[in-house]
């Protein structure tokens, strides 16, 4: 089970509270985690990524076990912690504007 | 009896006004999608229970809502506007190519005789059409590509297509307007446009005169009249006879030709509305005086309704989407501001009351006459 953590404006689009639980087959990536949570729920598609190019929209950050991993590949493996469900995936709107 | 339903979209959700005939109580329902920018909602002539909303965020993007109660209850459908072919380039405000770039729905235009079928106005500036009831969207590509697209710029408020206006017995006619591009007409359905800006005078451009580069911000046509157009420009209040082929200037003794919100009354079509604005770097009424102006005489001669507003120490903006008229008798007129007012005037305009003093900055307003 993976955890995912959904900023207020996803958790009102998509109605669902602030932590969503997925399941992920195969390794746990940025790239998996997103198509398990645009499958399970699709009116996310496009909010969080591009929908042509699949990149992470620009003001979207992705943490996981404290750490930005926003910058890395999509494919990257992320943390065991994160594959075990004993941490969360964080999804923020960065904090810019007033 | 008659009611009316108010459309008003905010900076920070959208809310839902309604009231009967009288339209001297109100029912305010909303935030609907609170913390999201609700740019506009507009209802379908076919069936008034069918309200489509643009939701935007800078952070996530677009988002079409829908409705089938009226605005009590919304499902998010399609959000996938992608320009058709090779998107190509703009000119960015300093003259060079900037890569076309989609960032919101401004308008959505429901047809007059089928809920599903809609345009969309969209930034950076295109026109996009769903025939499924906003599942899929499609661009009409005959806009962007009719010729003059590479040497649009945006204004002040992004490259943004907002106002979209449909001949009321013609549907392949068709009237667009672009910051800062200026006024487009198609004749067969979006297959092929022509600039219509001939007569606009803008200063600020090299140009003055040019086919393309004025700062339209709104335009208006009565259904009995489908060739008489009515324009807010940047500067100028102006006004078309033929179908947008020729403007001339119906500034007249306005006290300052500098707006955004046009409005055109229900039963009267010369008579028209316009929210004078100081400036286009002082956007608020002048000396802290919130007026309509209208005009019974198609332009020119102008008079200030004030009864019922701020006229002292108002500094609020009138948007361009955000003035509108119901089509009970007597007309009302109906305009929102970016302090989060929303004034009604259930008698043309000769009186005024808030509905509403406490929104966030208003966007949009519309309004649905419900039989």
């Amino acid at each position: 089970m993976i955890r995912v953590i959904l900023p207020a404006h996803l958790q009102l689009l998509a109605r669902v509270d602030a932590e969503v639980v997925l399941q992920v087959s195969g390794p746990v990536t940025q790239r998996s985690i997103l198509d398990a949570l645009e499958a399970a729920y699709p009116t996310l598609c496009g909010t969080i990524r591009e929908y042509e190019t699949l990149r992470r929209r620009p003001l979207v950050r992705f943490f996981a076990c404290e750490e930005d991993v926003s910058h890395d590949s999509p494919d990257a493996v992320l943390p065991e912690a994160i594959a075990r469900g004993t941490e969360p995936f964080l999804i923020i709107g960065a904090i810019a504007g007033g | 009896m008659s009611r009316v339903r108010v459309l008003v979209g905010t900076r920070k959700g959208a809310f839902v006004l309604t009231a009967d005939g009288k339209r001297d109580r109100w029912n305010v329902s909303g935030p609907h999608f609170a913390g999201w920018e609700i740019y506009h909602l507009k209802g379908s002539p076919a069936d008034p229970n069918r309200v489509y909303a643009s939701q935007s965020s800078g952070w996530f993007g677009q988002v079409i809502q829908r409705s089938n109660d009226g605005g009590a209850t919304w499902e998010a459908v399609g959000n996938k506007f992608v320009y058709d072919g090779q998107p190509g380039t703009h000119q960015w405000y300093d003259g060079t190519p900037h890569p076309w770039e989609f960032k919101r729905v401004w308008h959505l235009e429901p047809s007059a005789t089928d809920p599903d079928d809609v345009y969309a106005g969209v930034e950076d500036a295109a026109l996009f059409r769903t025939k499924d009831g906003g599942q899929s969207w499609q661009e009409v590509p005959g806009l962007r590509g009719h010729g003059s697209g590479a040497q649009w710029t945006p204004g002040a408020g992004g490259l943004c297509l907002h106002t979209i206006l449909t001949h009321p017995t013609k549907p392949e006619r068709m009237f667009i307007a672009i910051s800062a591009a200026g006024a487009f007409r198609t004749n067969d359905g979006g297959a092929t446009w022509q600039p219509i800006n001939r007569g606009l005078v803008s200063k600020y451009i090299p140009d003055p005169t040019a086919e393309i580069g004025h700062c339209v911000h709104r335009i208006g046509m009565h259904p009995s009249k489908p060739d008489v157009l009515f324009m807010q420009k940047h500067w100028d209040v102006m006004r078309s006879n033929d179908g947008g082929d020729s403007w001339h200037e119906i500034s007249g003794n306005l006290p300052t030709d500098f707006g955004f919100a046009l409005g055109i009354h229900a039963h009267e079509p010369e008579t028209i509305y316009v929210v004078p604005i100081k400036s286009d770097s002082e956007h608020f009424p002048l000396d802290g005086q919130l007026r309509v102006y209208r005009s019974r005489t198609g332009g020119n001669d102008w008079e200030a309704l004030t009864t019922g507003l701020p006229q002292q120490d108002c500094y609020v903006n009138v948007l361009r989407g955000a003035m509108t008229t119901d089509r009970l008798d007597p007309c009302g007129v109906y305009f929102g501001t970016t302090g989060g007012q929303v004034y009604a005037s259930s008698n043309a305009g000769d009186t005024w009351a808030p509905i509403v003093r406490d929104l966030p900055a208003v966007l949009s307003v519309e309004v649905q006459t419900i039989p």
